[in-house]
């Protein structure tokens, strides 16, 4: 090992801990990002030139070649996407990174056998990144839509626990044996990959945030991992940290939806849902038109818009601010309540209304703007629902029971954008759309909002 | 008994996963529901980290050796992926949270 390498990646482990603790600040953060990505930058740089190894040219030529594609693609793509699809996009990313510790398994795999230890370790990087790749690719595939958003084979959580538990023998079995066979080795990927797809389909929507900071947290332990397997520190400590900040914001988020993490393991997950209560639940909707809310929210003194994922698909970021600065103008008081699960990512929606300039100041936490909500004559719930279903109050039954939620039912009036009386994400009715004081404004969150702005702007 | 052996000859290791975990709790507590996402993609960008390990693979295999050049080749462009896009979509986000500042 190279003593000057070594320095450098004592400096990017440093950075890349003060990169994380700055990017948990606000004011710091952007500086935060940038500090890491350079602990990252020379940590690469460094790995490359600065080793004792006689390296073919060709394998320069290569090497160099492969971080030009890369680089170049990440950049476009991350540049290009659009804010929100940021949440698929950060799974897929994730996936890569599962993918690159799979393959660094599967290639040092021949110099470990007779080597326990390293055995061991070659078998849990091939696993936990087998995982974390389908894990993150179902979840990308669910999130925009291109894969089903629920899948439940029968018995699955019996399957998964099997086969997680067959994978494990299996690997034993290649440190135990000291077996070099390729096709059995092969095999065990395969299941690995199996039981990553396994792991993320049985998962509802209302659950994909969680899903993916865990699957985040594994890239990372799979990173360490693999950093075990060359002794470098680098890439032992960095995984750590992201195995463990990763974590945290499973927990985190957790405990916004009032699920323990025991369940999130063992496939325990949402399995409450089979039971989705659609029952019990009566009364008439009432209709409102475009007109009847304008005139209604213009005689208002305070809205409160709650915006749900509805508000992402629609792209309506844009028309949002706008109707909320008209309104704003015409002196009604605008506030955004955020819950902090909305969307399909924590902060979701914070960042989509960053993009479209909305004051730091409108954005209200649940626990601020519950309160609130009596004295407000108008909620705006645009392509939100399971946020905001009572049912998480009143029906024990319910799959999101005991869910902190944001009580627009408090407000003197509810207005409910939806495109049609389809159950949210969680596949669960709302029996707020049955409230006497709740009318339903049906339609593309876009096309409502800049009806709903050109009415106001008449007025 | 293999496991006490493992602990000896692993000991420095132990510290640091212990420790490491420590600090990545620590590090990530009380944060702000707004940065959740920012976070979320920083962190995702830092288990790119793993190209390090792509890039040895492929300084150590011999230039013969098609199979493990290609495999390390697809590990270097999918871990350099995970990093450049990872840290320039992180900005992107932290960029629209900076404008509103002023």
């Amino acid at each position: 090992m190279n003593l000057t390498l070594d320095i450098i990646y004592l400096i990017a482990t440093i950075t890349f801990i003060y990169g994380l603790k700055y990017l948990g600040h606000p004011e710091t953060a952007k500086k935060g990002n940038l500090i890491a990505a350079f602990g990252m930058g020379i940590a690469i740089v460094g790995t490359l030139f600065l080793h004792d190894l006689v390296v073919p040219t060709f394998t320069y030529v290569l090497i160099i070649a492969a971080i030009a594609v890369g680089t170049v693609l990440g950049w476009i793509i991350a540049l290009k996407v659009q804010m929100t699809k940021m949440p698929e996009l950060v799974s897929l990313f994730n996936g890569f990174g599962g993918a690159s510790a799979t393959i660094i398994g599967l290639v040092e795999f021949n110099k470990s056998i007779g080597d326990p230890t390293q055995t061991t370790t070659t078998m849990a990087a091939i696993i936990i990144g087998s995982i974390t790749f389908s894990g993150s690719v179902v979840a990308w595939g669910k999130l925009n839509g291109t894969m089903k958003s629920l899948i439940r084979l029968p018995k699955y959580n019996l399957i998964n626990n099997v086969v997680i538990l067959g994978l494990i023998v299996f690997a034993a079995y290649f440190v135990w044996s000291s077996s070099s066979s390729q096709p059995l080795l092969y095999l065990l990927l395969f299941v690995a990959l199996v039981y990553g797809v396994l792991f993320v389909i049985p998962i509802g929507g209302a659950d994909m945030p969680v899903v993916i900071s865990l699957l985040n947290s594994l890239t990372g332990i799979a990173a360490a991992i693999t950093g075990i397997l060359y002794s470098n520190m680098v890439m032992i400590v960095g995984g750590i940290l992201v195995g463990s900040a990763g974590l945290i914001l499973t927990f985190a988020m957790c405990k916004a939806m009032n699920r323990s993490l025991f369940s999130v393991i063992f496939g325990a997950f949402g399995s409450t849902q089979a039971v989705a209560g659609s029952q019990s639940v009566k009364g008439d909707i009432k209709h409102a038109t475009v007109s009847d809310v304008a005139i209604l929210m213009n005689y208002s003194q305070r809205v409160i818009f709650v915006p749900g994922y509805g508000l992402a698909v629609a792209q309506a970021q844009h028309a949002i601010h706008e109707l909320e600065q008209l309104l704003e103008s015409k002196g009604v008081q605008v506030k955004y309540a955020i819950h902090p699960v909305a969307g399909r990512m924590p902060g979701h929606m914070n960042v989509l209304l960053a993009e479209s300039n909305v004051e730091y100041n409108k954005l209200a936490e649940m626990d601020d703007v519950n309160p609130e909500f009596k004295n407000t004559d108008v909620v705006f719930v645009v392509g939100a629902n399971d946020v905001v279903n009572p049912a998480a109050h009143n029906d024990p039954s319910s799959p999101i029971y005991g869910m902190p939620i944001l009580e627009a039912a408090d407000a003197k009036q509810i207005i409910v954008n939806k495109r049609s009386m389809n159950p949210g994400y969680a596949g669960i009715e709302n029996e707020l759309f049955y409230n006497p004081k709740n009318s339903m404004l049906f339609g593309d969150a876009k096309t409502v909002i800049q009806s709903l702005i050109s009415e106001l702007k008449g007025m | 008994m293999q496991i006490l052996e493992f602990i000896k000859d692993n000991l420095h290791l132990i510290y640091i996963l212990i420790l490491s975990v420590f600090i990545g709790v620590e590090v990530i507590k009380n944060i702000p529901a707004v940065l959740h996402t920012p976070l979320m993609s920083g962190a995702n960008a830092l288990s790119g980290v793993v190209i390090v390990g792509a890039i040895l693979v492929m300084l150590q295999a011999d230039p013969t050796d098609y199979i493990a050049l290609t495999l390390g080749f697809m590990a270097v462009v999918l871990g350099i992926l995970n990093v450049v896009g990872g840290f320039v979509v992180t900005d992107r986000m932290l960029q629209m949270f900076k404008k509103k500042k002023q």
